[in-house]
């Protein structure tokens, strides 16, 4: 079984576009588990209808509260809570938004006022659609440990790709470089990073490409938008070169991508110049991923 | 007032937006040029459009325990209030994983040998600089590093002073919903919510209004980028829950295409300066 992540550094270059589309053109020859990673902002069954199996709580980290009625004013946890998360007042309470969970407050507090109460951060579905089970999550408004839900989701969506002797397990990453999207790359075969011919993607796939490489994780690229700017794509064709990173296609900038993802499909189920580019670079891909071609 | 800048989801236009915006306050005069902070830690672009001259520059991150092993006991009482597993005792030895730690200070404080003291583990750098009259500050979180947050805090502390009350202060926050753009929101006084309208614009929208407005409180006003593309769900969406408009920047090839090459919606439609300048005023008014 493989695993792919895909990638991009800056937002809105189109991984969840590309992930439908390859799991679109991935289930043609292969046994496919998906994962989306974006817990913040999780769309890939936006385009994929799926039908929910399974719905879980998940807790992230504790919090703190103080109890009012013991609570002597003293200070003591403003003093030593280092996120601005204590308010002080005739007794002192706790922002659940700004406090991290380290219970520093609660240790130091001497009349113990203070206690830790596990939050209840997001939830996780498993779902059916029909190239395959998803999963996926959503973290609640605000909440920390975008990190460890995504290792959470990927976890159970492997267990599942082993059980379903899957070829290849398929996971739409988050946007940036931070712990959502380390936490999406670690244990992964091969990392595809979407681009933009702009100043901002070619910037962006520079940070990205060098955490697969910080990973050691194989990076390759897709340039969509392609003919947006024939200045920047060229660069970012340079930049791949002289990187050694495949880079296995260029998408044409066509509004049958949005139109597709108004209708709830991959760009992939309709004949186009987006769909045609996108097989060609899936057969690049599975070259890359599998070897030979089955 | 301090606005924060932010989408949900990612590559609709926030930077576009925060730096047109700054361009267009900062034509009105000097005075009314705004303090602008990339707080995109993960990738930040700002920099890329504004172009600033950068004259500071220092390392931040997180204060991390170090352990003086001739007077450790082993007793395991720093391991045992690390809600982080970023401390740990094997037998004789304590382990130290900076990529999980906090910099809380529990293992300091609570250690009855008074055997850990705290040194920097650089995690990214801040750099500020002019733009003309636009002071720019900017962090960059080194590739690896897992915390965003700790820079954006430390981004803050440094470029807002306490009394920056008159001055406009634009911050740019990352894509998503979670403690990064939480980080960024925390005392703005409004958030610019940007958005395209397509299914994924607006399935986002709904979570960052909820994190804004539900969550932070904040008065939310929003701009529609790509408008012509896509469907009305995103209209529809604002109309029923009651969140202003503000602005509408067409799908334009030509807007896409000098983007791409680093130029700012106001070079590229310099009719934008003015109607940004306007925008900033309407938010001041939802306030």
């Amino acid at each position: 079984m493989k695993q792919l992540v895909i990638l991009s550094g800056k937002g809105g270059t189109g991984k969840t576009t590309v992930t439908a589309a390859l799991a679109h053109l991935a289930t043609q020859h292969y046994r496919v588990v998906l994962a989306d990673a974006d817990v913040d902002a999780a769309n890939l069954g936006l385009v994929l209808a799926p039908v929910t199996e399974e719905t879980h709580d998940f807790t992230g980290g504790r919090i703190a509260s103080i109890d009012p009625a013991v609570c002597i004013a003293c200070g003591r946890c403003a003093e030593v809570c280092r996120f601005d998360a204590v308010q002080p007042g005739s007794v002192y309470t706790v922002d659940p938004i700004a406090c991290e969970g380290c219970a520093a407050c609660f240790y130091e507090c001497p009349v113990q006022a203070i206690t830790m109460t596990l939050q209840r951060a997001g939830q996780w579905f498993v779902a059916t659609t029909r190239y395959g089970p998803l999963y996926h999550a959503h973290l609640f408004a605000g909440q920390e440990n975008s990190g460890k839900l995504v290792t959470l989701v990927k976890q159970m969506a492997r267990l599942r790709a082993f059980d379903n002797a899957a070829d290849l397990l398929l996971i739409d990453g988050p946007p940036g470089i931070g712990c959502p999207v380390i936490a999406a790359l670690a244990g992964a075969d091969m990392a595809l990073i979407v681009t933009e011919p702009t100043v901002s993607g070619a910037h962006d796939l520079e940070r990205a490409s060098g955490l697969a490489a910080h990973f050691n994780i194989p990076a390759l690229v897709l340039l969509n938008k392609a003919d947006l700017s024939p200045v920047q794509a060229e660069a970012i064709a340079a930049y791949c070169a002289a990187q050694s990173i495949p880079l296995v296609g260029r998408l044409p900038y066509d509004p049958a991508v949005t139109d597709a993802m108004v209708r709830g499909e991959p760009v992939t189920a309709n004949n186009g110049p987006v769909s045609a580019a996108l097989r060609e670079a899936w057969a690049r891909l599975q070259q890359q991923i599998f070897g030979d071609a089955p | 007032m301090k606005l924060a800048i932010a989408s949900g989801k990612g590559g609709t236009g926030k930077t576009t937006v925060a730096v047109s915006l700054a361009l267009g306050l900062a034509a009105i005069d000097a005075a009314s040029a705004p303090l602008f902070l990339d707080c995109d830690v993960e990738e930040p672009n700002a920099a890329l459009f504004l172009r600033p001259e950068i004259t500071a520059r220092r390392d931040v991150g997180l204060l991390i325990p170090v352990v003086d092993m001739a007077r450790c006991t082993a007793c395991g009482r720093c391991a045992a209030v690390c809600e982080y597993h970023a401390i740990t005792v094997i037998g004789k030895q304590v382990l130290v994983f900076p990529e999980l730690c906090h910099g809380c200070g529990s293992c300091t404080r609570q250690c009855p040998e008074s055997a850990i003291h705290e040194e920097l583990n650089v995690m990214g750098t801040l750099e500020y600089g002019r733009a003309e009259t636009i002071e720019f500050y900017h962090g960059t979180l080194n590739v690896g590093e897992a915390m965003a947050v700790p820079v954006i805090r430390q981004l803050k502390a440094w470029a807002i002073p306490p009394d920056v009350d008159n001055r406009p202060v634009i911050l740019d926050a990352p894509p998503g919903t979670s403690c990064p753009v939480v980080e960024t929101m925390r005392g703005a006084d409004a958030a610019l919510l940007v958005t395209e309208p397509t299914p994924f614009g607006l399935h986002d929208l709904r979570v960052a209004v909820e994190v804004a407005r539900d969550e932070l409180g904040l008065p939310v006003a929003i701009v529609v980028n790509r408008d012509g593309v896509g469907d009305d769900g995103v209209d529809a969406y604002c109309a029923a829950e009651g969140l202003p408009i503000l602005l509408r920047i067409p799908l334009e090839r030509a807007i896409a295409e000098g983007i791409a090459h680093g130029a700012s919606l106001v070079d590229i439609r310099p009719e934008y300066q003015s109607k940004l300048a306007e925008l900033w005023k309407a938010i001041a008014e939802l306030l």
